[in-house]
């Protein structure tokens, strides 16, 4: 079963099809945006890593922001539009933030026409629960697992447009299809627009090619290139490769969040995401002192927003109108940073973390009903019962703030056709995301997407760019290579994974410093040399290794844009804190680093400045707030220089 | 704390297949799934295996762990002694991709065939009202992860090939029987289960129910009820000549 195979018996026929729009990623960004292509009368294909159901929305558990104002009627837009800017430290690119923030009370309400079941308020409309950098209650949740029925529900929604389809044609895949366990490695272009895109099928490992003048990337992010890591092992930065392989950009690739609340123990679970719900709910942090520390770690910019006493933050439980939020609360970055801080001064618990503990703050039947999942989590897998006892948590690489550089309205790249949503795209979160803001976006900017391709492919008047044959063929020959490479006796790429993940996590990890992230750009080069040889054992049927070798060359080029630009941004912000620079500067809050692509395992960088904020949006701030992250000629425009206008 | 366990685990494909010997290490804490991930990194490089979330989550590891339908995440090598011989084998009512993977397509095929949630009319996006205690019903069958181990367990289809066409199985039963206490849905749903998904076939061993990683009542909280309101309505007469005079009459009779 394990011999080697010559890579000359390997069988190159590639399945073709043709398709008006080709949505790689069938997570929630992907299948809202091939809902909406699909509604638009495109002929619409849905590639899938994964069986179809099983992407990583599953894991999202706290809910989705959308200023519905369904528990405090105070919230709108604005104030959402506000706590996001906020939360990215102003970074966030202001278009994505503002349409966003309007967009996603429609995108949550459309869900419940879709089936989808919130959990209810007393007068019956969809609750919302406070979390971590929103002002007001504002995610609309079903318990702790929020995300399994968010694509639950998309994926019921697929299902019935399949069901019209069926009625109306005999054919259930007339006009969406969706490609199970399906990897998609190359894109094609045709006088610079898209074309098509290459791949092959898991269980079968053929190729296939679909011939489409608009893609849709929704791959999600990029956390397997780290050792603890909440992500699973599809999240290896396919979208964000792909897109620098055809010529577009990535921006905010230094920002990487750290979810402050991961499992420390036992080893085999270590980064397993532990909701932000939790806090929310009532959860507390405290060190080995019994101490809770938080109070310790409220940076300036947020000292008039948060409780600073243990008084003042429980009473806000209650009393939110009247109290200042405790500083669990904090935007995540913060949270995780001071968790590192207290560990890294010996306050930590044995296995290395903090303890977070919610068995004193609520009622064991509050807890089940509330966390059920988080309490099946600890007690299945670390013997733990939250109910009674407290968890041990630390920071794991939970979410990529960065990814394809897009136009806010459509979701195209540079590339004429090449489209980005949800977690692969960049921009919308700036230097941090806020809990909640990524179901939102993906329905956001998915549904944006779908109709942004969708307008995309009736401009082109049916002249569609058609694929080139030695592009194709040359897709074929790269997919195959680990076989070659296989005769010549090279590497196990399980072997070279685990040290690129440890060179990312050791060198470029929450805390960063200028000569650890050159040498881990030194090391990537190593690294890039080793993943162009790595060999595989067995055949193309199913083989993980194989998969793996070709996932690695999209993780390599991924971790090079963090280094580098990493390395470049001298000062802290969001999810990107410098031992050597440790304080955020307002001169580096308008600069992107923006990446392209060197050839197969190299990039470039250049700075590109951000399009100053419409003076509309500036005006919701205060003045005061604003001149803690801007320079002072950028807010000539505000209200308070302009006497209030009206 | 590590110990070395004897792992059998089945490699193959649809042709042919064996049980292969494999020494294992085991760290404390650890599970199946663990243990299948340092074989793939050691000494079987190609060994095909589904996994996502390693959290119990998303439902892709199921697979039968000494003859039990489990996932493999979730199933600790602290429940077996060390000295057990741990038996890993693919789920058994499915055909075989490779080694631990199975064709899972006839639980695709059966939700498609199972009419999705039709929206009340007349109520636009904003306006659903809806009270908690009456989503909770629905809500628990939509902790469903998929993971197929009701399906994969269920005798209907376990060992009677036959039965596949007529039987939609456990999963798809109890969501027709979510959709049916949905407080919004407006189709009516029984008639179908009964005569286009099998339901008659369920004889309630429960069997699904005990392999369920997500504690979900599927026997007692889905399916009997399913079939009483089945029932209810065969032999209520005033209820039968309300279906024939007034087809409007089954949306309201559905959420009693």
């Amino acid at each position: 079963m394990t011999e080697m195979t010559d890579v000359t018996e390997h069988d190159k026929t590639v399945e073709v099809h043709d398709y008006d729009v080709v949505v790689i990623g069938a997570g929630g960004a992907g299948l809202r945006a091939a809902i909406e292509a699909r509604a638009q009368g495109k002929r619409t294909a849905i590639i899938s890593k994964s069986l179809f159901g099983k992407a990583h929305t599953v894991m999202a558990e706290g809910g989705c922001a959308a200023a519905m104002g369904n528990a405090n009627p105070n919230d709108n837009w604005r104030v959402h539009f506000g706590d996001t800017m906020r939360g990215g430290k102003f970074l966030n690119n202001w278009r994505m933030a503002e349409l966003h923030a309007k967009e996603a009370p429609q995108r949550v309400w459309e869900m419940e026409t879709y089936g989808a079941l919130f959990d209810r308020t007393k007068d019956g409309k969809i609750s919302q629960r406070n979390f971590g950098g929103h002002t007001y209650p504002r995610l609309a949740h079903v318990g702790d697992r929020t995300g399994l029925e968010l694509i639950r529900t998309l994926q019921q929604k697929i299902v019935s447009l399949q069901q019209e389809d069926f009625k109306a044609t005999g054919d259930y895949e007339a006009n969406i299809r969706v490609f199970h366990e399906t990897t998609i490695t190359d894109l094609f272009k045709a006088d610079g627009a898209i074309a098509g895109c290459f791949g092959y099928f898991r269980s079968t490992g053929t190729f296939v090619r679909f011939n489409a003048p608009a893609i849709v990337l929704a791959t999600g992010g990029v956390g397997k290139s780290y050792s603890v890591t909440s992500n699973s092992w599809e999240y290896t930065g396919d979208g964000h490769a792909l897109a620098l392989r055809a010529g577009a950009t990535l921006i905010n690739m230094e920002f990487l969040q750290f979810h402050p609340t991961g499992m420390v123990w036992p080893p085999s679970v270590k980064g397993i995401l532990v909701t932000e719900s939790v806090r929310g709910d009532g959860g507390v942090l405290r060190n080995s002192d019994g101490k809770r520390f938080m109070f310790d770690y409220i940076a300036d910019v947020f000292k008039d927003l948060y409780a600073t006493t243990e008084e003042e933050a429980d009473r806000w439980y209650t009393d939110a109108d009247n109290n200042r939020r405790p500083p669990e609360l904090l935007p995540r970055d913060e949270v995780a940073r001071a968790i590192n801080s207290e560990v890294k001064a010996g306050r930590g618990t044995p296995h290395g973390g903090v303890y977070l503990d919610v068995s004193t703050r609520l009622k064991p039947e509050e807890i089940l009903k509330r966390l059920p999942s988080m309490h099946h989590q600890f007690k299945e897998l670390a013997d733990v019962d939250i109910t009674k006892e407290p968890m041990e948590v630390g920071p794991t690489c939970h979410y990529v703030m960065g990814g394809v550089e897009v136009d806010p309205d459509t979701g195209m790249s540079r590339v004429p056709g090449l489209f980005a949503a949800g977690e692969c795209s960049g921009g919308m979160h700036g230097s941090n995301r806020l809990g909640g803001n990524s179901l939102s976006d993906l329905l956001v900017f998915g549904r944006r997407c779908g109709a942004g391709a969708s307008e995309y492919v009736d401009g082109l008047a049916g002249r569609r760019p058609a694929v080139v044959e030695t592009d194709a063929a040359a897709a074929v020959d790269r997919a195959l290579l680990p076989f070659t490479t296989a005769a010549e006796g090279g590497e196990n790429p399980f072997v070279v994974h685990l040290e690129l993940q440890k060179t990312m996590h050791e060198l470029v990890g929450i805390i960063r410093k200028a000569d650890e992230m050159e040498m881990a750009l030194k090391k990537l080069e190593d690294i890039a040399t080793r993943t162009r040889t790595v060999a595989v054992q067995g055949d193309r049927k199913f083989n993980p290794n194989w998969h793996l070798a070709l996932d690695l060359r999209n993780m390599l080029l991924v971790s090079m844009c963090v280094a580098k630009a990493a390395l470049e941004r001298q000062e802290s912000r969001g999810g990107h804190t410098r031992d050597d620079f440790p304080v955020m500067d307002a001169d580096w809050r308008h600069v992107l680093l923006v990446l392209s692509a060197l050839g197969e395992d190299n990039v470039e960088m250049v700075r590109k400045e951000q399009i100053p904020m419409r003076p509309d949006l500036l005006d919701i701030f205060e003045m005061d707030e604003l001149k803690k992250y801007f320079t002072g000629e950028e807010l000539g425009g505000h209200r308070a220089d302009q006497g209030e206008r009206a | 704390m590590s110990y070395w366990a004897h792992f059998r685990v089945w490699r193959g494909d649809s042709d042919k297949g064996e049980l292969v010997d494999y020494p294992a290490e085991v760290n404390e804490g650890e599970v199946v799934l663990d243990i299948i991930h340092r074989l793939q990194q050691t000494e079987a490089q190609d060994l095909a295996v589904r996994w996502n979330c390693k959290a119990g989550k998303c439902g892709s590891c199921s697979m039968e762990i000494n003859g039990r339908p489990r996932l493999a995440c979730m199933t600790r090598m602290n429940t077996f002694a060390e000295d057990e011989v741990v038996t890993v084998t693919p789920l058994r009512t499915f055909p075989v991709i490779r080694d631990l993977v199975t064709d899972v397509s006839f639980n695709y095929t059966k939700a498609r065939e199972i009419p999705s949630f039709a929206p009340p009319e007349g109520v636009e996006p904003g306006e659903y009202r809806m009270q908690q205690v009456d989503v909770e019903r629905s809500q628990e069958f939509r902790k469903c992860i998929e993971c197929y181990l009701c399906q994969n367990t269920c005798h209907v289809v376990r060992d009677h090939e036959e039965n596949k066409e007529a039987f939609a199985g456990p999963r798809y039963l109890m969501r027709i029987a979510e959709l049916d206490m949905h407080p919004l849905d407006s189709a009516d749903r029984q008639q179908a289960a009964q005569e286009e998904h099998g339901l008659g076939y369920c004889n309630i061993t429960k069997c699904c129910t005990e392999v369920c990683p997500e504690h979900i009542k599927i026997t007692d909280n889905a399916l009997i009820p399913l079939k009483e309101r089945v029932v209810d309505r065969k032999y209520d007469p005033v209820v039968w000549l309300g279906n024939k005079l007034f087809r409007r009459g089954e949306a309201a009779n559905k959420n009693r």
